[in-house]
């Protein structure tokens, strides 16, 4: 435990990730294996269930500071973080902490329990009073989660690689999937052997470039192949050694989320890597499956599980674009059409049902009617064109030149600022997090969250204003005087049962201030309202 | 009311001055030179005889000087100044008419400061106390405790051949460390002053107040080698300069009562936060209110409804003068 919480403090005391990785190598080069397992296992972000919950944390430390409870709040919302929050209240005491980490979270943290609220409570300021502040800090983001120290799993992997000289991309696969942080796993995880990862093992994502200029300056449109650019997940999906291996394109392994998607694949030959983007689907739409919108997909992501009802209510599917491997071999040098005529046949011959179908191309004789069909890419859902040099080669990374991604423009509104809440982490105790609204008749009515688009000047402004201009509170929300106009860009809008202004709109963001405009300049919800798509047969 | 809250700031309409007035007035009693409570502009400043030195570095026009305890009468009202702790000069302001005694704490803190004299309490009816750390999350390690881990942390970069930057307020902050500092025998490397410090430091010294040996200003170095073991004091504003560049490599800390706060320092993008302010923390704003026995306490700048809230509920008569937000306190970060 100790040695945990001096690496905790050292992750803490740089921002620069260069020390951390430094940090994290150094604890991982003399770190027992168990727990050195539970280390990779909480920074990566999973979080056993324990007995004592942030509940427990709450109602110990109000007891042990002896403050009431609007008080604890108060001070939580200036802290912005539940376990330092904890960790400042409580009196600070010199302890030399015993017991090794994987003592303390095996021994006490998940063993269960039959105890009742008040003996958790009790066994929780036992374990504090054994720690001096950074331990009970740590040992209470044990219990919370959410670090907030600028780990992220890529750098995990990296430093886990570097310490066992492993290839990065074999550490990143052994950490997908299931497994539980025991012996056996942090054995298999720094194996010199690699065997076991090579089936998975993924290529790196070739990505499109923004095309800032007319279609036409690429020339010829016959040497380009132009396909809708959907609005999902890009995916490879794998099957080697009768296996799959579903990896989003942050390098993370999602097998276990798309279950469908996995049974599907099953079909295809040993040896096949295929490229797409994993999209949910309706599957009523029949005799052609109909792509939905992003915001059912959500529905599907970032789950352990999946449950059979939502598969039956949100089914999703690849849309293929590309074949990386076709019976074994790496193809990614050959001509983007061959590749293409490859990948046709392919599917079609694995085709049961819609669940792996090909993106198809977009057909047109010249780029003036290409134009016109980009014009109802809103209405088909999609966010515009993936262009690409019939030609080319799948490369790595972002690479200008063969393939481009010409979107359609966000859509922009006027709104005004109606309520602020103060952030979390680094942004703890500002006013950073606002509600916008717009006009139905002559109220202001609550159109859309945005916490991004600001520079760190304008949202100290802004801080200053809403504490300036508050009219109520209602726990950490402030609703402020209806003063400031914001330009807000969404990439979809929809129509809503949840939102009271009947409306939802897709990764709204602060375009700019209208420091030009008042109130009574903003949209009304009519206007809004028009921006719907109109459903395309 | 023998004190008000007005748009200008606290007043006093027997005596007919303001304390620390936000905007020019003929008469001002200046409780210390922060920028957000000794403003330019006001005809005549009243000042403990201390803080002479730095509060003429920020205003000019009349200062009139007293000594901490002496009376004086200001149209019939016996006004005194006593330390309060927070920085050169600093005082509390007691006011009396008729045997009723109100304070106006300024900032202060009961923490011991080599370069300021200690608080004193001082007995009064009504208490106007400053809260800018009005929750019991604040709360300060000790000051001895913070100079040892800032000692600590520069070796550390000196053995690594890092400069070591830290950040600290202009004016008591930063002497007050030059001057924790300066009871070491020997230290890991050379310290350096950004230019708008040596002002400052010069006013200490010529008000006896003995800080290190003269830290070299930055632009001596004539060669930026010399910074690779070196502590460089700096006021919190550099660290978006490009001042900051020669200093290759470099791990910038920042002191102050803040960075208790994780994600402030996360914020503001540094290395290491070492926690030490000048105001008084949680615990010791609790115990000083109730050493001065005022049956009624009256809390501004920063959190002060929470704390007010806090003292109804233990049975003080408590209110918070927090219908205008105070100006930013020189402790304020982003």
């Amino acid at each position: 435990m100790k040695r945990f919480i001096q690496l905790y403090l050292e992750l803490d005391s740089t921002n620069k990730t260069s020390r951390k990785e430094t940090a994290l190598i150094s604890y991982f080069q003399d770190a027992p294996p168990r727990d050195a397992a539970w280390v990779v296992t909480y920074l990566i972000g999973k979080r056993p269930r324990t007995a004592i919950t942030a509940k427990h944390v709450r109602m110990a430390a109000i007891e042990a500071a002896s403050i009431p409870p609007w008080l604890f709040e108060e001070s939580y919302e200036a802290v912005g973080d539940l376990a330092e929050t904890v960790s400042l209240l409580l009196d600070d005491q010199d302890r030399t902490t015993s017991g090794t980490l994987s003592h303390w979270i095996e021994d006490r943290l998940i063993t269960r329990t039959t105890a009742d609220d008040q003996e958790k409570v009790t066994t929780l300021r036992g374990w504090w009073d054994e720690l001096d502040q950074s331990g009970r800090f740590v040992l209470t983001k044990l219990i919370t989660g959410g670090w907030r120290v600028g780990v992220s799993q890529r750098l995990i992997t990296r430093a886990l690689a570097q310490t066992f000289d492993l290839p990065v991309d074999i550490v990143a696969h052994r950490l997908m999937g299931r497994w539980q942080p025991d012996d056996g796993f942090y054995e298999r995880l720094t194996a010199s052997d690699t065997r076991d990862a090579e089936a998975g093992k993924p290529y790196p994502f070739f990505l499109a470039s923004p095309l800032e200029e007319d279609l036409a300056t690429l020339g010829d449109c016959r040497d380009w192949l132009v396909e809708w650019k959907w609005d999902g997940i890009r995916a490879q999906i794998i099957k080697r050694c009768d296996q799959v291996f579903i990896w989003s394109r942050g390098e993370e392994l999602v097998s276990e989320q798309f279950p469908e998607l996995v049974a599907a694949a099953g079909a295809l030959p040993n040896g096949t890597v295929l490229d797409g983007e994993i999209c949910a689907y309706s599957k009523e739409s029949s005799p052609h499956p109909k792509v939905l919108p992003f915001n059912e997909l959500q529905r599907r992501l970032g789950r352990k599980t999946v449950g059979k009802k939502l598969l039956g209510e949100v089914p999703v599917m690849l849309l293929a674009y590309d074949l990386l491997e076709h019976g074994g071999i790496d193809i990614r040098g050959t001509a983007c059409s061959d590749r293409r005529n490859l990948l046709a046949v392919l599917v079609r011959n694995i085709n049961q049902d819609d669940t792996i179908s090909i993106s198809a191309e977009v057909n047109g004789a010249s780029w003036d009617e290409f134009s016109t069909l980009h014009q109802s890419s809103r209405e088909r859902l999609v966010e515009g064109f993936v262009i690409k040099d019939r030609q080319s080669p799948y490369g790595v990374g972002r690479r200008r030149g063969s393939w481009w991604k010409f979107k359609v423009d966000p859509y922009t509104i006027d709104a005004v600022l109606l309520y602020a809440q103060r952030g979390h982490g680094r942004r703890a105790s500002l006013y950073t997090d606002y509600t916008f609204g717009v006009w139905q008749d002559d109220q202001l009515i609550t159109i859309a969250k945005a916490y991004s688009g600001l520079n760190d000047a304008e949202i100290r402004e802004v801080d200053r204003f809403v504490r300036q201009n508050t009219i109520e509170r209602f726990g950490p929300v402030r609703s402020v005087n209806p003063t400031l106009v914001m330009e807000l860009s969404f990439e979809a809008i929809q129509r809503s049962s949840r939102h009271k202004s009947g409306i939802a709109v897709r990764f709204p963001r602060i375009s700019r201030w209208r420091r030009d405009k008042k109130p009574p300049d903003a949209d009304t919800i009519e206007t809004i309202m028009a921006l719907l798509p109109s459903p395309k047969r | 009311m023998l004190i008000q809250h007005t748009s200008r700031g606290l007043y006093c309409p027997a005596g007919d001055f303001y304390i620390d007035p936000w905007l020019p007035v003929p008469r001002a009693v200046i409780t210390h030179a922060h920028g957000d409570h000794a403003r330019f502009g006001c005809d005549s400043y009243l000042c403990a005889a201390p803080g002479v030195e730095p509060l003429s570095l920020r205003v000019e026009g009349i200062i009139q000087l007293i000594g901490y305890g002496e009376q004086i009468s200001i149209n019939g009202v016996r006004v005194s100044l006593h330390p309060a702790g927070h920085v050169l000069g600093s005082a509390q302001v007691r006011v009396e008419v008729k045997g009723e005694v109100w304070v106006v704490s300024g900032d202060y803190k009961r923490e011991p400061d080599p370069t300021c004299a200690p608080f004193e309490v001082v007995s009064c009816h009504t208490f106007i106390t400053e809260s800018t750390f009005g929750l019991p999350v604040y709360r300060w390690p000790a000051g001895e405790r913070v100079i040892t881990q800032i000692y600590e942390w520069w070796s550390e970069n000196a053995a690594a051949g890092r400069p070591s930057v830290l950040l600290s307020y202009v004016m008591g902050k930063s002497q007050r460390i030059l001057a924790m500092l300066g009871e070491y025998d020997e230290l890991p490397g050379p310290v350096y002053a950004h230019g708008a410090l040596q002002q400052m430091n010069e006013a200490y010294r010529r008000a006896g107040i003995a800080l290190m040996d003269a830290p070299n200003p930055v632009s001596v170095a004539n060669n930026t080698d010399v910074f690779t073991t070196a502590l460089v004091l700096a006021p919190p504003s550099a660290q978006s300069s490009s001042w900051l560049k020669r200093f290759k490599g470099c791990a910038v800390g920042r002191v102050s009562g803040w960075m208790r706060i994780r994600g402030r320092r996360r914020r503001l993008a540094l290395d290491k936060g070492f926690v030490m302010s000048d105001h008084a923390d949680w615990p010791a704003l609790l115990t000083t209110i109730s050493e001065t026995g005022a049956e009624r306490v009256i809390a501004t700048h920063g959190n002060g409804s929470a704390l007010t809230r806090f003292l109804v509920e233990q049975g003080v008569c408590a209110e918070a003068w927090t219908d205008k937000e105070w100006p930013e306190g020189e402790e304020q970060v982003q």
